[in-house]
């Protein structure tokens, strides 16, 4: 099932404008002036129908989940299993079974590390990454390493920020794992994934895909990727912080040991041990966030009423106006960091703006109502790959339009003044 | 602009737009200390040449937003020539009026006993406690000068 075939309403007429109303939080003011919220790749707005849901759960069928034989309980565990379901829909996955929830995108890629890979390789073993990857895919890596002995290898850039593959061949020489994002979060850049796991997989490496960014903003089908193991986040797709996804091939996660251990988890226990439990429940110890993986079912739905296809045609063209208007308002004076062709970027626009720190642009721009990110965006070996310290970050979605961008671009203009 | 004058007072842009006592010093003689706030990836460097109980000379290395530079440029001409101990009561003195509630900031003048000494130019920076997230980049400088005075005590 391909899911940018769900459609009701066709590409033509998706209005951001329209969307935005659907965001209660997009109808408030910060300083004075309307919001205008340009990080959604660190988090997204959320719908009123999931907050509503949320809301109605606690009201109406709070309860734990998987035990209880009454009927609220009953219902809870119905809908928390129905979220699971949509997951394996909206990712197409092969089964059910291999959507297995945590607490975020961090403790899925946790969760591959203290197990797959603790128990799969061994000391000298390679672990191929990319120069792009988020703090939360390296650090799992160095603390394995510094346990182990690994080696860790690094696929270079190109200067504009893409992955230099050039010499993908003698850099997949001996390599285990292969671990990248599917789009950076600090640069934009989309990566060629399904290229990369394929050369992984060429030299018998497994691959570990960051979807944090790709799964809110692309059509996403973990079937044609081919990628052993993908970790993506619920609150950058308009569900609730505290929900995070590990989708993985069933035969790996059956050979797995479990992950944290307690309720949930087992079939069985004893004095003497214990039994794991059966796939997805085996790696989800204790009672899980129940509430929110309900809103978690709830946003994809909303996002099924668009396709994911028309998502990102939005994107792709606000981007391009975006890219248009900085360039032509400030020319050189800003430098967009990352690839020029819209086509090979998602909604990160990443730039600095002459000498002025991004703490300080961030803070001119707060006070004109708009919400950007400064900093090194938990990419620090990026920055020091690119020779920055820090950068401003405006990330877009569903409910961003053309004027946000020029509000973004007047602000700018008015940090310019006070830092001239 | 409106809103921002409490944050951007003129003295401020002033010190980050040419930065007093900017650079290196030889180590030895002189100590450096670094530090770092994980928030933006701001780094400073802080070399303090001592002379007997007596800083000698300060300067200060790295990058940073306008408010973290300003400070610890500011911070450099307070504490020039002073000794070690009147440059600790300083630093204490500066963060105490970085921890004041912003709430308090307007009243404080009206209520004596919440009075502090003034601290001159660097009274500049009272402004900053109403942003609570620009507090850590006009303590850099200080914490990590800071340092340096504790393990000269030591």
């Amino acid at each position: 099932m391909n899911l940018s075939g769900v459609t009701e309403m066709s590409d033509s007429n998706f209005d951001p404008k329209k969307v935005k109303k659907d965001f209660p939080l997009l109808e408030r003011k910060v300083n004075g002036n309307p919001i205008v919220y340009l990080d959604s790749a660190a988090t997204s707005q959320k719908p009123i129908e999931v907050i509503d849901r949320m809301s109605d759960y606690y009201k109406e069928i709070n309860s734990n989940v998987h035990r209880g034989a009454y009927h609220i309980a009953e219902l809870a565990t119905a809908e928390m299993e129905e979220a699971r379901h949509k997951v394996h829909r909206f990712i197409n996955s092969p089964s059910e079974k291999e959507i297995i929830f945590t607490k975020n995108a961090t403790e899925a890629i946790n969760l591959v590390a203290y197990t797959w890979a603790r128990s799969e390789l061994s000391t000298g073993d390679v672990i191929l990454l990319s120069s792009l990857e988020h703090h939360s895919n390296i650090v799992p890596w160095q603390q394995l390493a510094s346990e182990i002995g690994i080696e860790i290898r690094w696929i270079p850039l190109t200067k504009d920020g893409c992955l230099n593959l050039e010499n993908l061949d003698e850099l997949l020489k001996g390599v285990k794992l292969l671990c990248v994002t599917a789009v950076s979060n600090a640069l934009g850049t989309i990566n060629p994934v399904k290229e990369l796991v394929k050369a992984a997989h060429s030299v018998g490496a497994i691959c570990l895909v960051d979807a944090c960014q790709s799964v809110p903003h692309f059509d996403t089908d973990v079937s044609d990727l081919g990628a052993d193991f993908i970790a993506f986040s619920g609150h950058k797709m308009c569900a609730p912080t505290g929900i995070g996804i590990l989708w993985g091939r069933l035969e790996l996660l059956e050979k797995m040991p479990p992950f944290l251990g307690g309720g949930e988890m087992i079939l069985n226990v004893t004095t003497e041990g214990f039994t794991t439990n059966e796939l997805p429940w085996k790696f989800e110890a204790g009672t899980p966030p129940i509430g929110e993986i309900i809103g978690l079912g709830v946003a994809i739905s909303y996002l099924e009423k668009f396709s994911m296809k028309s998502i990102r045609e939005h994107e792709q063209h606000l981007t391009s106006f975006a890219l248009e208007v900085l360039n032509d308002r400030f020319a050189n004076d800003l430098v967009i960091h990352g690839p020029d062709d819209p086509l090979q970027r998602s909604g990160v626009i990443s730039f600095s703006y002459r000498d002025v720190h991004p703490h300080d642009l961030s803070q001119v721009l707060d006070q004109y109502g708009v919400c950007v990110r400064a900093g090194h965006h938990c990419c620090k070996p990026l920055m020091k790959l690119l020779g920055l310290a820090a950068t401003t970050r405006a990330s877009l979605y569903i409910y961003n339009d053309e004027s946000d961008i020029e509000v973004l671009a007047d602000a700018i203009n008015e940090a310019g003044k006070i830092f001239n | 602009m409106t809103g921002l004058e409490d944050l951007y007072k003129e003295v401020i842009l002033d010190h980050y737009r040419s930065p007093r006592n900017q650079g290196e010093l030889p180590t030895p003689p002189a100590v450096m200390e670094e530090g770092f706030n994980p928030l933006c990836g701001d780094e400073v460097k802080v070399y303090v040449h001592l002379e007997n109980d007596l800083i000698k000379e300060i300067r200060i290395g790295g990058q940073g937003c306008s408010i973290s530079q300003a400070s610890a440029s500011m911070m450099t001409e307070s504490v020039i020539g002073k000794s070690l101990d009147e440059a600790k009561e300083l630093i204490e003195r500066f963060k105490e009026m970085m921890s004041i509630h912003a709430s308090s900031l307007d009243s404080s003048e009206t209520d004596p006993s919440k009075t502090i000494p003034s601290m001159g130019d660097l009274e500049a920076l009272k402004g900053v406690v109403k942003y609570p997230v620009r507090i850590k980049c006009a303590t850099l400088g200080w914490n990590t000068f800071d340092q340096i005075i504790e393990s000269a005590k030591s």
